[in-house]
């Protein structure tokens, strides 16, 4: 008898039984499904109860239903109906509902509840859209040097203190404030401690003149750059969350140093999408300067002191003061309500900061008018094709304060297709840094399913070969390498469906590879038994010596495939992660079904034998 | 049924310089290729826009390419991809393409031709990116090079390792002739391929240095010459198995997989069958002109310094 401790063989069917379960979601497919979900607030059970009594009356039925996260997502039997049933619900309830066309996994909720879910298709599969955006992270350095300018020029404003100017140096990072005398120095460097604490400011003389310095290090400036990225996908990754906004499932992703990828799966017309992504949109509060007349400063070409001209939606030229009531950065909260009193209105809510200053505000200034201005930047590219940021401030409302409020309040006067994307702009936040798109590519759901169809062409002929071959060349041996290459194949589908990989085109590809590349560790061992049965060695004795003396060798050869794989994962971005993520994961399964699994059936059929002539291989 | 039922006995270290003469000519003659014809790059690398569409029919290319002329689309490249029904148009990089606008300009134009057209995919890569991955390409392989050189140099000798490492520099040159050759689009998938490449083709080197190894220290009788000989010959039906059994799904992939992965599955056939001949011709043949000795390969017995001492 050959011995082969039986925990081992134990192991290898827990390891594949638990492989079964965790690739079996892969078998029922998906459908077409639609994503429902409500502009503020979450979808509550009655929502759910009257979508589906229109659709009931309207005679389409969903096949399935489930409501997560606030949202509902209704599967349907075919692609028309679930067309049909957008149609129906967007036209008996207008604006009541965004739904974003999607597909669900026919798994039962069963076993989704036990967390077992199918492989996620990548978008050449599946269709979709992917945007890879370049983060201006200079961009970002330069707009923390100019709020340091501003507030150096507020600081020294509040406390009375005279200065010749404050220059912003982009290329050396740093800004100096320069100074009449001595005696200012001393004293602006106080005011602006004051306002500043913790600021690092050093002296220093600007063509003769007393000056204070601020410098960005080296290690500031990759903070900056690197936390400007960071937050560019925090905020872009709330705006595309935003219900308002008809996409399912987002991903959001850091590439490189400065890059974000976005992956859109199902959409099919991004242009809404990238118009939203692009933007910086904000707010800021100020009041009205009532004591000038604005048509005069429009004339003249003149501006009062310490106001600023603007212009609103209608292009009347108004007013407003220099300061700040509360700017956008201290909002924590906007929703859009499409039907107050007053018309369409963005709920706002205001962080503490922002509230004590209004409260302030709106105590001493009753019976005054207050304006609201909505800042939206963008960066678009002149007739040279360079980039130029471009920044629109147009006043959206401007109303007299009737009482004292604080945190909470509706701004009026908004038209309710501006409404929807103002409050998705100002909950999601503003860019850090401006974007760039730099790539894009949209694939179409019929390409994706041709690109699934041929991969699985590949896969299927691919084993096919590998099965033939092997079963014709070893003979029983071969049959027990065909099981255990299912199994591998089994063991990958799980792996790859439990850490939730997305499963691409070339990740197919390297589906086929590894099925390829598995097979040599059995080939290596079973002409390795070859050889010491032709050198006259019992089979028995050929069995345990095949399996052990190959082992070196599969380690070895397998740990320079390793090596490559994960290199290519490190580097590689999209396509090539994908690739990468199933080359790896495949040579890890492959080794051990091979070693160990391949083992145990060998075990299972010989290794009970008392009297073992020859074997089958 | 088996192909090797005998051992081999090829001469593989005797007639080496033949092969070293096959395998300078196959470098100079894919970098020579590579440098003249140069590589047929995708936008991948280049930039640009491509938009690929789908008529229910064969249409009639000049008429597409007159429309586009007409149009005002400039530089456009139209290229039957897949089946005859697919067209791809290749445009130059341009910095104010906006996917969604070039792809439904295209698609009007072309339905002027054949209203059957339908858009299938549109790509718009900017040329930061091309030259981005140019350099991070480069990154992977020159570090998957040195990794794996570090690996082979732990788990034997040095001389093998360059041995091996050199043979495996030959492969991935190989592809870049053939892609020269065959002005096959060399996309960012051909990459991965050329990487997968590099650390599978290692694997046979690997299989002969290990039976190398151990047949070194069995067979001390033997010249280093006649082990690495006996080792190849010993090795080899597993060597043409494996890769035999690897190139036949492989080849189901080039076959079914899809215009998407041709370039892919290509760059696999043509690297496997080099790292092959690179596994049985060069790499041992090359380590023992680095001059290899039996005594490299025997497990090493520490000498302890108390003994050195003890010496007198």
């Amino acid at each position: 008898m050959i011995s082969y401790p039986r925990w081992k063989i134990a192991l290898v069917a827990i390891v594949v039984a638990v492989g079964v379960l965790f690739a079996v979601p892969n078998l029922f497919g998906e459908q077409s499904a639609l994503q429902f979900a409500k502009d503020s607030g979450e979808l509550q059970a009655s929502d759910r109860t009257a979508i589906e009594q229109v659709l009931k009356d309207k005679g389409v039925t969903p096949t399935g239903a489930f409501l997560e996260q606030g949202r509902l997502t209704l599967r349907f039997a075919s692609t028309e109906d679930q067309l049909k049933a957008r149609d129906v619900v967007a036209e008996a309830k207008p604006d009541a509902y965004t739904i974003a066309l999607s597909r669900a996994s026919r798994v039962p909720e069963w076993m989704r509840n036990l967390g077992l879910n199918p492989l996620k298709l990548g978008l050449d599969l599946r269709g979709g859209v992917y945007l890879v955006y370049a983060v201006d992270v200079q961009g970002a350095v330069k707009q923390a040097l100019d709020r340091n300018e501003q507030d150096f020029r507020a600081s020294l404003r509040t406390a009375k203190v005279p200065y010749q100017d404050v220059v912003v140096d982009y290329p050396d990072n740093r800004v100096q404030v320069l100074f009449r005398d001595e005696d200012g120095r001393t004293k602006g460097r106080a005011a602006i401690l004051a306002d500043n604490r913790n600021m690092n400011l050093t002296d220093t003389t600007v063509g003769g003149a007393p000056a204070l310095q601020l410098q960005f290090d080296a290690q500031q400036i990759q903070t900056r750059e690197n936390d400007a990225v960071e937050q560019n996908i925090v905020i872009l990754r709330n705006r595309l969350n935003s219900p308002e906004l008809a996409v399912s499932e987002p991903q959001v992703a850091r590439q490189g140093i400065d890059q974000i990828a976005i992956q859109l799966p199902g959409l099919q017309n991004s242009a809404e999408v990238k118009k939203i992504l692009g933007k910086t949109a904000t707010l800021e509060f100020r009041m009205v300067d009532e004591n000038d007349n604005p048509l005069e400063a429009v004339t003249t070409g003149r501006v009062p002191l310490g106001a600023k001209l603007y212009y609103t939606r209608d292009k009347r030229p108004v007013l407003l003061k220099r300061e700040v009531v509360v700017t956008g950065d201290e909002l924590t909260d906007a929703n859009f309500q499409p039907n107050t009193q007053d018309g369409a209105a963005v709920s706002v809510g205001l962080d503490s900061r922002g509230a004590a200053k209004m409260l302030k505000n709106t105590q001493e200034n009753i019976g005054h008018p207050m304006a609201v201005v909505f800042i939206d930047r963008s960066r678009e590219k002149n007739a040279a094709g360079v980039d130029v940021d471009k920044t629109t401030e147009t006043v959206i409302n401007i109303a007299t304060i009737r009482g004292v409020f604080s945190n909470n309040f509706s701004i009026t006067g908004i038209n309710p297709s501006e409404g929807r994307e103002l409050a998705l702009l100002l909950r999601a936040g503003g860019l850090a840094a401006p974007l760039t798109p730099i790539e894009e590519r949209a694939i179409g759901p019929t390409l994706g399913e041709k690109n699934i169809q041929q991969g699985i062409d590949a896969m299927v002929f691919g084993m096919l070969a590998a099965f033939i071959f092997m079963g014709v060349y070893y003979k029983v041996f071969g049959i027990i390498a065909d099981v255990v290459l299912v199994a591998n194949v089994v063991l990958l589908t799980a792996l790859l469906s439990l850490v939730g990989a997305a499963l691409t085109l070339p990740g197919i590809a390297a589906v086929v590879l590894t099925v390829g590349m598995a097979v040599d560790a059995n080939i290596l061992i079973y002409e390795r038994i070859r050889e010491e049965l032709r050198n006259g060695v019992s089979p028995r004795a050929a069995i345990t010596a095949g399996f052990d003396r190959a082992f070196s060798a599969i380690a070895d050869s397998n740990v320079t495939a390793l090596i490559a794989g994960l290199v290519l994962w490190l580097f590689g971005t999209g396509a090539v992660r994908g690739f990468a993520v199933v080359l790896v994961l495949g040579i890890a399964t492959s080794m051990f079904t091979a070693l160990m699994g391949s083992r145990a059936l060998v075990q299972l059929i010989y290794g009970g034998r008392r009297k073992l002539d020859g074997l089958s291989i | 049924m088996e192909f090797f039922h005998k051992v081999t006995r090829f001469p593989f270290m005797n007639t080496r310089k033949v092969w070293y003469g096959l395998s300078a000519v196959l470098i100079v003659g894919s970098l020579a290729l590579a440098g003249i014809r140069g590589l047929n790059l995708g936008i991948d690398f280049t930039g640009g826009v491509v938009v690929e569409t789908t008529f229910a029919q064969p249409p009639n290319i000049d008429a597409l390419r007159a429309a586009l002329a007409k149009a005002g689309v400039a530089d456009a490249q139209l290229q039957v991809f897949g089946s005859s029904r697919d067209i791809r148009v290749r445009l130059p990089p341009d910095p104010n393409a906006k996917g969604e606008e070039i792809g439904a300009h295209i698609l009007e134009v072309f339905q002027g031709v054949d209203p059957s057209v339908k858009l299938q995919s549109t790509s718009v890569v900017g040329p930061q990116v091309g030259k981005e991955l140019f350099q991070k390409g480069a990154l992977a392989l020159v570090a998957a090079l040195v990794l794996i050189a570090v690996y082979v140099l732990l788990r034997f000798t040095s001389k093998l390792a360059f041995g091996a490492i050199l043979a495996v520099l030959h492969d991935p040159i190989c592809v870049l002739g053939f892609f020269a050759l065959s002005q096959m689009t060399f996309d960012l998938n051909a990459v991965s391929a050329i990487l997968a490449v590099i650390g599978y083709s290692l694997n046979d080197t690997v299989i002969v240095f290990d039976r190398v190894r151990e047949r070194a220290r069995t067979a001390r009788k033997l010249s280093i010459a006649q082990v690495i000989d006996e080792s190849i010959n010993q090795t080899l039906s597993r060597t043409i198995m494996t890769k035999l059994v690897t190139l036949l799904v492989v080849l189901a992939l080039l076959i079914f997989g899809g215009e998407t992965l041709h370039g892919f599955s290509a760059a696999l056939v043509i690297g496997i069958v080099a790292g092959t001949y690179s596994s049985i011709y060069i790499s041992a043949a090359l380590a023992l002109d680095f001059g290899l000795v039996t005594d490299d390969l025997l497990e090493r017995k520490s000498v302890k310094p108390e003994e050195v001492d003890g010496l007198p």
